[in-house]
């Protein structure tokens, strides 16, 4: 298996290499940059993108304070970083406006990227903003995709013009352009059918539907698992039809989504909106900043941050910041985690936003399952204080006592056992690169939202 | 017998075979690949880090999966230093070798494998979109056509529309379908499906499954649902369990294929939309880590536009350019 280290381990292990030697050479950079380079192209940036940012960033690193800090990691990660987020950046999720209404947008793409749920998901958004969307259903060819676009303008209340999928898209669109009119209709958003950019017959009956309805938008929509092809279907499609912006799907997977650095690299069009799952709700407005991170393998810990710090206690915060820099975290306090970690919310999606989760080496077998986070919680329970607090002193007859006691078997308690070890393990390794000025609002943040809810 | 001349052999037996149809798919693949690595072995003639780089390129721009890649190549690097090679036309072979051992891997059995005398279930898994409901669609009519009788288990309860689309599908390949409402239980409707299909004493039953992102634990806690109650009513079955999976995708599909894998044990693979540009080479990365085989591939959306996956064919299809003739010909000579 592909073991996805973050960039910040990846880093790690270049400059942990330098500790005692202290100075950063120009080859060290060099090998930091190759790091880099690796990084993305497993994140499924696209060989050329990667190519041309790599460039950019070893200037910058060249240039920069990297040679003399003593924090060499960090600079390079926080100069990655920005660079990433301007890159993605631009301004985003704001729809572009009619100067006489209704306003339309036109969403295109591949077969399969999601361009139907989005059209649902855009109409409720645009309803939460008080505007009276209708959707028009010019999917003739997938079989029921208009039944699929029915059934979400149900559930949301928002009417779905369609003429059945034996008239062409053409005339769909320029009867629904005129009952969206007379009925007084702001916003139109017409979905249509996926097809291959290099279809020409298909292609050019975009073109048509572009002509009649003369949309303010064109939305692609692209799926966030998307890999090296992800350049060439966006630069093809925006040759073909002017895009001004870009929509990436199924962000809730654990997919990197180099893809949209990629996309927006080759058609420059802002990435106006992320979709996050499979209910009507879940559309986002795109962060860049939250994108660059996870791509680069290092969670979205802004996310994460921002819950962190609506539902966790300050002064607890502030107790693990120091244990975790000492490495005195023990047992207690990982149950106190758990504890915390219950009131963020769903574990997975937690578990989506930690830096390398599941992804890092030894902690792969951490699945975010309840019942087993329970059967965790019951170990630790069955362990004395003394043992929750010095947990070397755990050895082979006490382990059996505590697999009887918490019903489970000494494989359970082993396993654990050894993922705490690794944990603490990752912590210094975390703590060590966070140490120094450069690091120092990291620092910050992290211990506020470094969470470590390895409920096993 | 050279490495070349069995290949050559081996292409030329089974290109009658080929049809127009696979050919055609897979021309863009093939050409945009081969041309690549062909103009790169006669441009550079000599072996340097930039013959190594663009090599590089061509397979990760191919989506080869990042660890392959870099693996290929430092093996390479090491038969060159090994034998001593300098050009890089003497290379040419070597890297064709290992290609071709990247595709095949050990299990050759790419066929699926579906018992004559009993019920036969096959279960169609995948993320969202990738052509799980259209590839059913194409399997059915392939099978009827093979002379099986069929029969469709909408386990798509979950996606607005897709038991519609599942109907659509039936009636244009002339298949009944077993459904019950939106919303329902999907291990029900299996269960269902699997009685009605014992009733009607349907050869073949092919179950659709709702799209889950792999990370998503209950949702794929309930796809073990759906497989441990094929389990119990046909302690065989399912007798192959297909992952869909899009060529487009990138990386992300070898996780796709690992933890789809562990809930339902998955037996091969089905690659969709290689007719578009993108190369589907995540699939040599999957065979390689995880040895699980692509069974079809998908080449539109068309009810005829599944085709059975060939190794050699889809080895000569993606590198032949770069045995150009003369190659082959100085290879069997030397022989
Ligand atoms: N071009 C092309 N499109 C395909 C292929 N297979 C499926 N599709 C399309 O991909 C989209 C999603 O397919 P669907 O079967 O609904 O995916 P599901 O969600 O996995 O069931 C539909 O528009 C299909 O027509 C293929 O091999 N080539
Ligand atoms: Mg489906």
């Amino acid at each position: 298996m592909a073991a996805f280290e973050g960039l910040t381990s990846r880093l790690q292990s270049v400059f942990g290499k330098l500790k005692g030697k202290g100075k950063v050479g120009e080859d060290d950079i060099k090998e930091a940059m190759r790091e880099v380079r690796l990084a993305l192209l497993e994140a499924d940036v696209n060989f050329k993108v990667v190519k041309q940012f790599i460039a950019n960033v070893k200037e910058k690193a060249l240039g920069q304070e990297v040679m003399k800090s003593f924090t060499p990691g960090m600079v390079i990660i926080d100069i990655v970083n920005k660079e990433m987020t301007a890159l993605m950046g631009g301004e985003q999720s704001k729809l572009a406006k009619a100067n006489k209404p209704p306003t339309v947008i036109m969403m295109v793409g591949l077969q399969g990227a999601g361009k139907t749920t989005t059209t649902g998901k855009l109409a409720r958004l645009l309803q939460k903003q008080n505007h009276k969307p209708m959707l028009i259903a010019a999917d003739i060819y997938r079989p029921a995709a208009i039944k699929q676009l029915q059934v979400l303008g149900e559930q949301i209340n928002a009417p779905v013009f369609s003429l059945g999928d034996k008239v062409s898209p053409v005339e769909i669109v320029t009867k629904g352009m005129e009952h969206a009119k007379e009925h007084h209709h702001d916003y139109v958003i017409v979905d249509t059918a996926g097809r291959l950019h290099i279809d020409e017959a298909l292609m050019d009956e975009l073109k048509q539907v572009k002509e009649v309805i003369k949309p303010n938008e064109i939305l692609l929509v692209i799926d966030a698992m998307t890999g090296q092809d992800a350049v060439n279907v966006a630069e093809s499609f925006h040759q073909q039809m002017e895009l001004t912006g870009v929509v990436l799907t199924k962000l809730d997977g654990d997919t990197r989504g180099g893809a949209a650095l990629s996309v927006k690299a080759v058609t420059g069009t802002p990435i106006k909106f992320a979709a996050l799952g499979e209910k009507i709700d879940a559309l986002e407005p795109f962060h860049p900043e939250r994108m660059a991170s996870r791509i680069l393998g290092m969670g979205d810990m802004l996310t994460l941050i921002e819950k962190a710090q609506s539902s966790i206690d300050e002064e607890k915060a502030k107790e693990l910041e120091r244990k975790m820099r000492k490495a005195e975290f023990t047992f207690e306090d990982f149950l106190e985690q758990m504890e915390q970690v219950k009131k963020l919310g769903p574990l997975d999606q937690i578990m989506d936003m930690m830096p390398g989760m599941g992804k890092m080496k030894g902690l792969k077998n951490l699945n975010v399952d309840e019942r087993k986070l329970a059967q965790t919680e019951a170990i630790v329970k069955s362990m004395t204080t003394v043992e929750k607090r010095n947990p070397e002193i755990i050895n082979a007859s006490r382990r059996k006592r505590i697999a009887n006691g918490s019903g489970t078997s000494l494989r359970d308690v082993n396993q654990l056992i050894k993922q705490f070890e690794e944990m603490k393990k990752m912590m210094k390794q975390f703590s060590g690169m966070m140490d120094g000025k450069s690091g120092k609002k990291m620092k910050n943040k992290l211990a506020k939202g470094m969470k470590f809810p390895f409920g096993g | 017998m050279s490495f070349f001349k069995k290949l050559k052999e081996k292409i030329s037996k089974s290109t009658d075979t080929v049809t127009n149809k696979f050919k055609e798919g897979l021309s863009k693949t093939r050409t945009a690949f081969t041309e690549k690595v062909t103009e790169l072995v006669f441009r550079r003639k000599k072996i340097d880090e930039e013959f190594y780089e663009e090599l590089e390129e061509i397979l990760i721009t191919s989506d080869v999966g990042v660890n392959t890649v870099m693996d290929l190549i430092d093996d390479l690097r090491q038969e060159v230093k090994e034998r001593k090679i300098e050009e890089s036309a003497e290379l040419q072979p070597i890297l064709s070798e290992k290609l071709v051992e990247l595709l095949q891997g050990e299990n050759e059995n790419s066929d699926i494998n579906l018992p004559e005398n009993e019920l036969a279930i096959v279960l169609f898994v995948g993320v969202n979109g990738v052509g799980k409901t259209t590839t059913i669609g194409k399997m059915a009519h392939r099978l009827k056509q093979q002379g099986k009788s069929v029969m469709l288990a909408a386990g798509d309860t979950f996606r607005a529309g897709a038991i519609e689309q599942l109907e659509v599908w039936g009636e244009r390949v002339g298949v009944e379908v077993i459904k019950q409402q939106a919303g329902s239980d999907p291990a029900a409707v299996m269960y269902d499906a699997i009685q009605a299909a014992k009733n009607r004493n349907v050869d073949v039953l092919l179950c659709d499954t709702a799209g889950r992102l792999q990370n998503k634990v209950n949702l794929m806690e309930e796809l073990n649902k759906i497989y441990r109650v094929i389990r119990r009513e046909v302690p065989s079955a399912p007798h192959e369990v297909l992952l869909v999976l899009d060529a487009t995708s990138g990386q992300n599909a070898l996780t796709q294929a690992k933890l789809f894998g562990e809930k339902t044990g998955v037996s091969g693979l089905v690659l969709t939309k290689l007719d578009g540009t993108a190369k589907g080479g995540i699939a040599i990365a999957i065979r390689q880590e995880l040895n699980i085989p692509v069974k079809f591939v998908g080449l539109g959306e068309k009810m005829d536009d599944l085709q059975p996956f060939d190794s050699e064919q889809f080895v000569h299809a993606l590198f032949s350019g770069m045995m150009t003739e003369e190659t082959v010909e100085k290879t069997v000579e030397e022989n």
